[in-house]
């Protein structure tokens, strides 16, 4: 940055600081002081580092600053790449730890300790943002940063606003996190964060869009890839879900409670409109942005089809759209409402398939690297539980089959196959990707360790899933059991008691996962410190084993 | 002939499709909702909720208890026979937002209002085993703390900015109602009754000296799904 927009920078986030400080002095709740003086440190902090930065002598008055010395080539901004993939590490392994620790809850409610901080009510937003958004986001803002750079040619655009963008969203994080501990929460699912912390993201994202945009106008590359369409529409519509489920009203301009816009049934709708698509645009759409760049570099072949891409890019972002009332079958919504939601549910099944079909057939005449790849194999397997839970999720949007599998442990095993099986593993295996490329080393520190994170995540989802499915259906038809005489032969207590042991089992399975991501980690700062372990090549591992 | 390299080399022209795209959905669906009349049923009893219960209804959300127990009874014989009659549209229509819930870890609680006593409630929050061995819920013994609450006034006024009809004289009374109603000796209530019809006056938690989160989380609790008059509520009147 020049130092005349370094100076302004100062001035604004001063500004800033002075400003939530005199919020923090009016707050009328622990919450809302807490989080201003959060606000305040970030933004004083910032304003410091700033300052430090400001030069005003006389070259760097007159010419403008070269690239940042420390990016990879100097043609493009890896910086951020890289302290993204940390954050993704780091926020991937608390996220899992939390999964994992009310899981166990679950299993041995005497976990929750019975104190505010630590029952499974606080913790359970916790676990879903800090997988959600801190990892998925984390790895969303990371590959897309590195793959606009690469297929466009050119460097980011707005370089300082990307780094704002990467501190804001963790800024965001921190207080969404800090919330739900300390109790605040709007109630509603994968959008807990109360009205500041919204408003708040809502730059960040602005920013972000901005940034993204801004790099596709200035490429050097006449098309824009396949990957950047998707990337594109993850952020746009994240915008607009995100804008219009957060509309609420504050008690205060300086409490934190607020209480949302919409009542009932059409808050209940909006909220699923944007559930939803949190998981078609969030969870989907960006994660095919990664699929369509890693698979075919990993691969080293081109995208399968072309035409393909084309039709399942815009098939599936406009039935996406339309899904959101599958969530709420046999409810007090209008039964239109929720027959078009199962219709185009049911659709999109194959739009879903478009994607699984274009990135496996990626590796038609390179099928061999499976055996001595393992990140190649991590990436096609995520497409591989993609495909899977894309099929199940239409079917439990029909509404007979959501009439039992509704309120059960069956949609968490699904959310889980998806999570864990298609977000995580491709997210895993973009990173093993990218470590050694952003780091300058030649290869990962061992290829045999991401062999063992890929199998223990496996076994670790396939435990998660199958525990949740047979849990789920069990008390899905506990609960409508009837005996002879036409009564109920079940309490709900008693179907409580029987699903103790897929509790257990579903803990162990998150454990598992969890303990993969050490190896990761493990792996990956060995890697960064530039050590290399002999290992005997995969490949004859698996043919001694064979 | 339409070539999508046109879109491909236009990024302005790719945002704007695709923006463009995935809004017609969200349209079609839920502005109808907004105006079709049949959307929300016409029924006797509904009200908002009494500050007190108001309170208590943010100490459910503030636990997440809608994490693990839904207020949404789908119309299946043994779901009315296990809970009763199943949920109408006009009974969250005073929730902003809604906590219909996605997961029964627990039970319904649509209709738990009356089902219990408010001694079985405070034993089950303080300790939940202690009333049914085979629970896994986590205890709340902390919800004994006094009831904080900066401005009540001001929760019904932003309610009632959202459209929930609070009437101006509701939100003046509102900081003596919520003491009142876990006071039956009180002078004021019975103007608590007469301000919000079947509000349940008495003190909730088994300790008259403090207003607490358990009052206020028991009357919520004990208000559920006892409002609306089924005896007038016609089927056929209101199908959608």
């Amino acid at each position: 940055m020049d130092p005349l927009s370094t100076v302004f920078a100062v001035a604004l986030s001063g500004i800033a600081t002075l400003l939530t400080l005199y919020f923090a002095s009016q707050a009328q709740d622990t919450i809302f002081f807490v989080h201003m003086i959060i606000f305040a440190l970030a933004a004083g902090l910032f304003t410091i580092y700033l300052a430090r930065k400001c030069d005003f002598s006389r070259e760097q008055m007159a010419t403008p600053q070269g690239d940042d010395p420390g990016s990879y080539q100097g043609t493009y901004s890896d910086g951020i790449v890289r302290l993204g993939v940390i954050a993704t590490i780091f926020w991937g392994i608390v996220g899992f730890t939390v999964g994992v620790v009310i899981a166990f809850q679950l299993a041995f409610p005497a976990l929750n300790f019975d104190l505010p901080f630590t029952n499974f009510g606080r913790l359970r937003p916790l676990h879903t943002s800090a997988v959600i958004f801190a990892f998925g986001g984390n790895a969303l803002i990371a590959t897309s940063l590195y793959i606009v750079q690469r297929t466009c040619r050119v460097r980011l655009a707005f370089e300082p606003l990307a780094w704002f963008v990467f501190w804001g969203y963790q800024l965001f994080i921190v207080l969404a996190a800090t919330g739900y501990l300390m109790g605040s929460t709007q109630a509603k699912e994968y959008a807990e964060p109360e009205w500041y912390v919204d408003l708040w993201l809502t730059v960040v994202w602005v920013a972000y869009l901005l940034v993204f945009m801004m790099t596709l106008m200035r490429r050097k590359e006449p098309h824009i890839y396949v990957a950047n369409w998707f990337f594109l529409s993850f952020i746009v519509t994240v915008a607009m879900l995100h804008v219009v489920n957060g509309l609420a009203l504050p008690v205060s301009p300086f409490g934190s409670h607020s209480y949302a816009a919409f009542s009932g049934v059409q808050s209940a709708l909006v909220q699923w409109w944007y559930g939803h698509n949190a998981v078609g645009f969030f969870l989907t759409a960006g994660f095919l942005g990664m699929m369509y760049y890693f698979i075919p570099k990993q691969a080293n072949r081109p995208v399968y089809s072309y035409r393909l891409s084309i039709i399942h890019f815009w098939s599936l972002i406009f039935l996406y759209i339309w899904a959101g009332p599958h969530h709420l079958h046999y409810t007090a919504l209008p039964d239109w409402a929720q027959t078009l939601g199962m219709v185009f549910s049911v659709m999109l099944w194959m739009p879903s398939w478009g994607g699984m079909i274009n990135g496996l057939m990626t590796l038609s005449g390179a099928w061999d690297k499976l055996r001595t790849d393992p990140i190649l194999r991590m990436l096609v397997a995520s497409v591989a539980f993609y495909g899977m839970s894309t099929f199940e999720g239409p079917l439990m949007s029909i509404r007979s089959v959501n009439g039992l599998s509704h309120y059960t442990d069956w949609t968490i095993g699904h959310v889980h196959s998806g999570a864990l099986g298609w977000n995580a593993l491709i997210s895993f295996g973009a990173i093993y990707y990218l470590a050694p490329k952003l780091w300058s080393r030649r290869e990962m520190y061992s290829l045999r360790l991401i062999n063992w994170h890929f199998w223990i995540a496996t076994l670790g989802i396939v435990i998660y899933a199958a525990s949740m499915w047979v849990s789920g259906i069990t008390q899905g038809l506990m609960w409508r059991e009837y005996n002879a005489d036409g009564f109920l032969v079940y309490s709900f207590a008693e179907t409580v008691l029987i699903l103790h042991p897929f509790y257990v089992m579903r803990a162990v399975g998150g454990l598992m996962f969890l303990f993969g991501a050490w190896i990761m980690a493990y792996n990956v700062w060995r890697t960064i410190r530039g050590e290399r372990r002999v290992d005997q090549p995969v490949s004859e591992v698996i043919t001694v084993g064979a | 002939m339409f070539s999508h390299k046109i879109i491909e080399k236009n990024s302005t022209l790719l945002l704007v499709l695709s923006l463009l795209v995935v809004t017609i959905g969200g349209i079609i669906e839920i502005v109808p909702t907004f105006y079709l009349e049949n959307t929300i049923e016409k029924v006797k009893g509904m009200r908002p909720y009494s500050p007190l219960e108001l309170m208590g209804h943010n100490i459910y959300k503030r636990e997440g208890c809608n994490l693990c127990h839904s207020q949404m009874i789908r119309p299946f014989r043994d779901e009315v026979e296990r809970y009763g009659h199943y949920s109408l549209a006009a009974e969250s229509m005073y929730d902003h937002p809604f906590v219909w819930g996605s997961k029964r870890t627990g039970p319904d609680l649509a209709r738990v209002g009356g089902r219990y006593s408010d001694e079985w409630h405070r034993e089950h929050l303080k300790d939940p085993r202690s009333v049914v061995p085979e629970s896994i819920m986590p205890g709340y013994p902390f919800l004994k703390a006094p009831l904080k609450v900066h401005d009540i006034a001001a929760h019904l006024r932003a309610n009632q900015r959202l459209g929930v009809p609070y009437t101006e004289e509701q939100i003046e009374a509102a900081a003596v109602d919520m003491v009142s109603q876990a006071d039956p000796d009180s002078d004021g209530a019975e103007d608590v009754v007469s301000r919000y019809p079947k509000a349940q006056v008495r003190d909730f938690d088994g300790d008259p000296t403090t207003l607490t989160e358990m009052d206020a989380l028991i009357a919520y609790l004990q208000m559920l799904g006892t409002l609306v008059d089924f005896s007038t509520y016609s089927v056929e009147e209101n199908s959608r």
